[in-house]
């Protein structure tokens, strides 16, 4: 049950990843589990077809995205403005706010607010920003043990894993291997499994209900996240499927919502936008069915919000990387992208795998160890995970001004200049293609070096005896 | 002159000789030079007059992509430099294509670039753009009595936005049996450099490509950018797969036996 927390404190948890290996090492063990590839093709696909069926439905699609994309914008532009607003909202209404600088910062809140509750267990909702900063392992190493709720996440902490995608975090697990957690896991944690457990999904679900109907009953503190907060009222929202999280919101004394200051909404009516966007972007529904929304605290209970910066406000400085922080964690990317479903989400070691992963990991953990600065450079930019955000990201066009940030490899740095030299002058680029046409029967089946991982499963072409320059010159473009 | 490119193509349809230029692209230039010809050949028969403006080399693509910014963008310079006085450009290659016009403007910071990119980029068109938006025409007399699929290629369809056009050209060659392509949106795994730096993942999903490919029973793989092709065929040649893989170019270039028009000369 316990685990060491790996990454760098005050940063984005690497989720048990040293961060010595770069996405092409985690990734070419991962493409190797072929459970894992069937787990994953069949999920993305299910997911993918979905959400192309409702998002085709819209006629008004363009337009509700480019209006999320510029409520969105607008609110950044604004936050020091929207944040305050919303402070005073939260504490008109009875809630308290924390500002938290770091990872470290919000986990010493929350531990300390848990701590002055006097309980040792509390339940989770669901949340990404809980996970960011790593809270369940701050939280254990004070004493305080964090019940996963979400279906998905309570197989992720039963099976001791991690999680590998943003809405499914289960999606590597297909549903025999769930009821072998839960049969041998259950009893470690709460209630058990039932005797004779199936693999049927109702049966998988029920089994989970049980178990959590427990813990939602007797637990006093719960922790959150938000999909959305409201400046003008100071309201949080959370869409979820199960009702699991309003479970959470609302039996517990104390509710603690940890949520990203990026996570900002102006005004009620923006919601109109995001409630439809959201939805049908991530589950491919259209409405999701349990949308939760409370203002401050209910008489009798306590609720802290803890705003949470954790590197968000330096990627706002920046002028092209701050589009990420637009993104509404639907995971549209992750599952049209033909990287993510073959690599899985571990191998991006961050809780924010696939593209938006490759281009927010790196901006809030920077780019000094070899895996975060791989991962611009994990993807074909092939340019489905733009052609599907909701929120308008242009993935491509920021993966590549990363990669132009990053430190290469000193062999690769080499290779491009002289290709850049070559490229630079056509009379060079000539001598050189009459120098390859002369070696052409030289070229080994199998390239050396990092160049193998080419010639390992394709064959080069053929080099041929005379360029396209050459011959337009010798033939006067074919005229001759 | 962008309002006269549709007289300036109906002039040329009506046989006319109007000089265009063709950006071969460095990659075709060098390993693929039959698509090349093929352009060549296609043009002339429809009547178009191509020049090949020497000073030419690479669009900068590998370069900006790959992270070496300073590289690429002195590639884009030299591209403008050479391309700018022309009324068209024609580019066989939906990525370089791509990069042009998606990325080109992206590098222009305004000044002096900034307006050679202006007045560039919008002549630049992807070959089957220019046959069918500014040459009107969609039968351009072809023959090629084979099964063949199309890949459309991620900056084709995702960059360049050429639609069916492609396909609308596939069509109507004569003989020309088109099958579709399963999961044809999905990228094929080349990616540039992408391939030798993530070589697993890459091969996953050119491997998946290839088994959609051979699901079909084509005899020829077709596509508009032949890096795309490049990566696709050597996995299909490593397999001893029997299918062929064609640059759009060559099969429209193609023609019947005993046409008096010379045969787009193939790989």
């Amino acid at each position: 049950m316990s685990r060491t927390f790996l990454g760098m404190p005050g940063t984005v948890s690497m989720m048990g990843y040293s961060g010595k290996e770069g996405f092409p090492e985690n990734a070419a063990k991962a493409v190797r589990n072929s459970q894992l590839r069937f787990n994953l093709r069949k999920a993305t696909g299910t997911i993918r077809g979905r959400r192309a069926s409702v998002v085709g439905e819209l006629p008004d699609w363009p337009d509700l995205r480019q209006a999320g994309k510029a409520i969105k914008d607008h609110t950044l532009r604004n936050l020091d403005t929207y944040l305050v607003e919303l402070e005073e909202a939260v504490t008109r209404a009875g809630g308290h706010v924390h500002w938290a600088r770091d990872a470290a910062e919000a986990n010493r809140i929350v531990t300390d607010l848990v701590k002055a509750t006097g309980e040792t267990q509390v339940v989770k909702v669901k949340s990404m920003a809980t996970q960011e900063i790593g809270l369940n392992e701050a939280l254990h190493d004070e004493g305080i043990t964090a019940y996963e709720t979400d279906l998905a996440e309570l197989i992720v902490q039963l099976g001791d894993d991690w999680p590998s995608h943003i809405l499914v975090p289960a999606i590597h697990r297909n549903r025999s291997e769930i009821r072998e957690i839960f049969v041998r896991h259950m009893s470690e944690w709460g209630r058990p499994a039932p005797e004779k457990l199936t693999d049927d999904p109702a049966a998988l679900a029920e089994a989970a209900r049980l178990h959590l109907r427990e813990r939602f009953l007797a637990t006093k503190v719960a922790i959150s996240g938000a999909n959305f907060m409201v400046a003008e009222t100071g309201t949080l929202v959370v869409l979820e499927s199960e009702g699991n999280g309003r479970m959470c919101l609302t039996l517990p004394e104390t509710l603690i919502s940890v949520v990203g200051i990026e996570k900002l909404l102006p005004t009620w009516r923006d919601l109109e936008v995001f409630l439809q966007l959201l939805p049908r972007s991530s589950t491919g529904e259209r409405m999701n069915p349990y949308t939760s929304m409370w203002t401050g605290a209910t008489e009798g209970q306590e609720f802290h919000l803890v705003l949470l910066d954790n590197g968000r406000t330096r990627v706002l400085a920046d002028d092209l990387g701050r589009q990420a922080l637009r993104c509404i964690r639907c995971s549209a990317c992750l599952n049209v992208c033909p990287v993510y479903e073959r690599s899985g989400g571990h191998a991006y070691g961050s809780v924010y795998p696939g593209p938006i992963g490759a281009i927010l990991t790196p901006q809030l953990r920077g780019m000094e160890s070899e895996l975060d600065r791989s991962l611009p450079y994990a993807s074909s930019l092939c340019g489905a995970c733009y052609e599907v955000c909701p929120v308008a990201i242009d993935i491509p066009s920021v993966l590549v001004e990363l990669r132009g940030r990053s430190r290469h490899p000193m062999a690769e740095r080499a290779g491009m200049a002289a290709a850049g030299w070559v490229l630079n002058r056509s009379g060079r680029l000539a001598r050189a293609q009459r120098m390859g046409g002369r070696m052409r029967r030289l070229v080994p089946k199998r390239l050396p070096g990092p160049l193998g991982g080419w010639t390992d499963t394709r064959d080069l072409p053929d080099i041929p005896k005379e360029s396209f320059r050459d011959w337009w010159n010798r033939t006067d473009g074919g005229s001759r | 002159m962008m309002y006269g490119l549709t007289i300036f193509g109906l002039t040329i349809y009506a046989g006319g000789h109007v000089r265009v230029a063709l950006f071969i692209t460095c990659v075709n230039d060098t390993l693929f030079p039959g698509t090349g010809k093929a352009v060549v050949t296609l043009l002339r028969r429809l009547g178009v007059d191509v020049d090949f403006p020497e000073a030419q080399t690479c669009c900068g693509q590998m370069h900006l992509n790959t992270g070496y910014r300073e590289e690429g963008a002195r590639l884009a310079h030299h591209f403008v430099d050479v391309f700018r006085g022309y009324d068209a450009v024609v580019v066989p290659s939906g990525s370089c294509g791509a990069m042009v016009r998606e990325q080109y403007p992206k590098l222009a910071d305004g000044g002096a670039f900034g307006e050679a990119v202006a007045a560039t980029v919008p002549r630049v068109y992807d070959l089957s753009e220019f046959l069918i938006d500014v040459l009107g025409v969609t039968d351009v007399g072809a023959y090629f009595p084979h099964r063949v699929t199309y890949h459309p290629t991620c900056h084709s369809l995702r960059g360049l936005h050429l639609g069916d056009r492609p396909r609308r050209l596939l069509e109507q060659v004569k003989g020309l049996e088109l099958v579709p392509l399963p999961g044809a949106e999905e990228c094929c795994g080349f990616g540039g450099t992408f391939a030798v730096k993530n070589p697993d993942i890459s091969a996953a999903m050119c491997g998946d490509k290839v088994r959609n490919v051979l699901d079909t029973g084509a005899e020829v793989l077709c596509a508009a950018d032949n890096s795309c092709l490049m990566h696709i065929g050597g996995t299909l040649t490593r397999q001893k797969a029997g299918v062929r893989v064609m640059h759009l170019a060559e099969i429209l270039a193609s023609t019947a036996p005993g046409d008096t028009h010379e045969r787009g000369d193939s790989r």
